[in-house]
């Protein structure tokens, strides 16, 4: 994949709306993969957190926002929790999903009517509530 | 004391044995949870987007209507602890979101109430030494793996259960019940949470790791704070079977339903039909019953 460096690429709008959800500066990222290595999801990721972060910095919006990475995010923390750079890295994962969510398509992860037979029975209800306010716009 | 106690939606359904053997084991430690009388859901996610207001109010509401009747705050479910806490300290610490919040729910609430997790209570409050002398059937010889989950912990800065990485108040628990903490790597890894609903495969991988780094480090039963993690490291065991042939289920159990068997409760009020894996036969075994 060819990327051409330019500052407007770098000072992208899609990269200012992840900031401003989220809160979090992330030019201070350095890429060290701390995020990545402690993720207890990164096995079934196809791009790592510190790479979305990345993706998100040179403007590669389609990119980014194709990858499952923050949809598997479970927001346990750990990433926040060992950023040596201070960035809540799971407050970056859930404005990608804003992102998505917030578009006028309204595109869902989950669809409700698939779930097997027996699966809203047996789930507690805080797997749902927490799951339906990650996963629906 | 009697501590103002919100249950959450789960400890009445799904998870009934963690919020009963909790309020009887109370009782015998000289304290009462008095349940609110307005509550409703937490919300079950404490929202990361900065702009999300709306996701604050349940728990903001909860939080007004409980400091109308007291100054102390207890929940058992780690889900509900994080959500409560974390909007406590946001409503303290943020004067722009407070206002907002309280423009909203018709109150005014200021964050001055004091949120203690059970275990925190039998910390600080009763005192582990103190435990220790009440309890009539020490769970001696049986090794518990004290799995903490996420919710428990992080973030550090605002929880302030424990040390972040290496927490130990969960272990001096079991210690103080005469029971062997197991260590082991995995216990503040995540169980997958909620993605037992978007990515159910995500989380049985997760719970297997969990189970199986401690079944490795000795394990015979683990223990859990949350019913979320009990889902996926309890009733995702069959699963896990499926997928990897060879694996020896562990029961496990609410931290409360150990708590009740040291105290000397009949393993009848304990609610073990709710576990999915039978913990009587191990129980049986170790002459706990």
């Amino acid at each position: 994949m060819k990327i051409e460096l330019r500052r407007e690429k770098v000072h992208n709008d899609f990269a200012k709306k992840v900031e401003l959800i989220s809160g979090q500066n992330l030019f201070a990222c350095y890429q060290c993969g701390n995020c990545t290595a402690g993720c207890p999801v990164a096995f079934a990721m196809e791009v790592g957190p510190h790479e979305i972060i990345r993706y998100t910095l040179l403007g590669l919006e389609e990119e980014a926002l194709s990858a499952n990475t923050f949809w598997l995010c479970a927001s346990c923390l750990q990433c926040t929790s060992r950023c040596p750079k201070g960035i809540d890295i799971a407050r970056v994962m859930d404005a990608l999903r804003m992102v998505v969510l917030r578009k006028k398509e309204r595109k869902d992860r989950v669809e409700i009517p698939e779930f097997p037979e027996g699966f809203l029975e047996k789930l507690p209800q805080i797997a749902f509530v927490s799951g339906f306010r990650k996963f629906l716009s | 004391m009697d501590y103002l106690y919100f249950p959450g939606c789960t400890l009445y359904t799904k998870a009934k044995n963690f919020d009963q053997t909790a309020r009887d084991c109370s009782l015998l430690l000289g304290f009462e949870l008095k349940e609110l009388k307005n509550w409703t859901c937490c919300g079950a996610t404490f929202p990361l987007a900065t702009d999300n207001i709306m996701a604050l109010l349940p728990p903001s509401r909860i939080l007004a209507n409980a400091r109308e009747e007291g100054t102390v705050l207890t929940t058992l479910c780690a889900v509900c602890y994080n959500v409560i806490k974390r909007t406590n300290r946001l409503i303290q610490g943020d004067e722009e979101k407070r206002d907002k919040i309280n423009n909203f729910i018709e109150k005014n609430y200021q964050g001055d109430l004091r949120i203690l997790h059970y275990l925190e209570i039998l910390k600080q409050e009763v005192g582990f030494p103190q435990l220790k002398e009440k309890v009539k059937r020490p769970l001696s010889g049986l090794k518990a793996a004290a799995y903490y989950g996420c919710m428990l912990l992080r973030p550090f800065e605002e929880m302030g259960f424990d040390d972040k990485e290496r927490p130990t108040l969960f272990e001096e628990f079991l210690r103080a019940l005469g029971a062997e903490a197991v260590e082991y790597p995995y216990k503040i890894e995540c169980c997958g949470s909620f993605q037992s609903v978007g990515a159910p495969d995500v989380a049985t991988e997760c719970a297997y790791k969990i189970l199986g780094s401690a079944i490795k480090n000795g394990a015979e039963v683990m223990v859990s704070t949350c019913p979320m993690c009990t889902f996926n490291i309890d009733h995702k065991q069959s699963d896990i079977k499926e997928k990897y042939l060879g694996f020896q289920s562990v029961p496990v159990f609410y931290f409360t339903q150990l708590l009740g068997i040291a105290m000397g409760l009949d393993y009848r009020t304990l609610g073990f039909d709710q576990n999915a894996v039978d913990p009587l036969p191990l129980l049986q075994k170790k002459g706990l019953l």
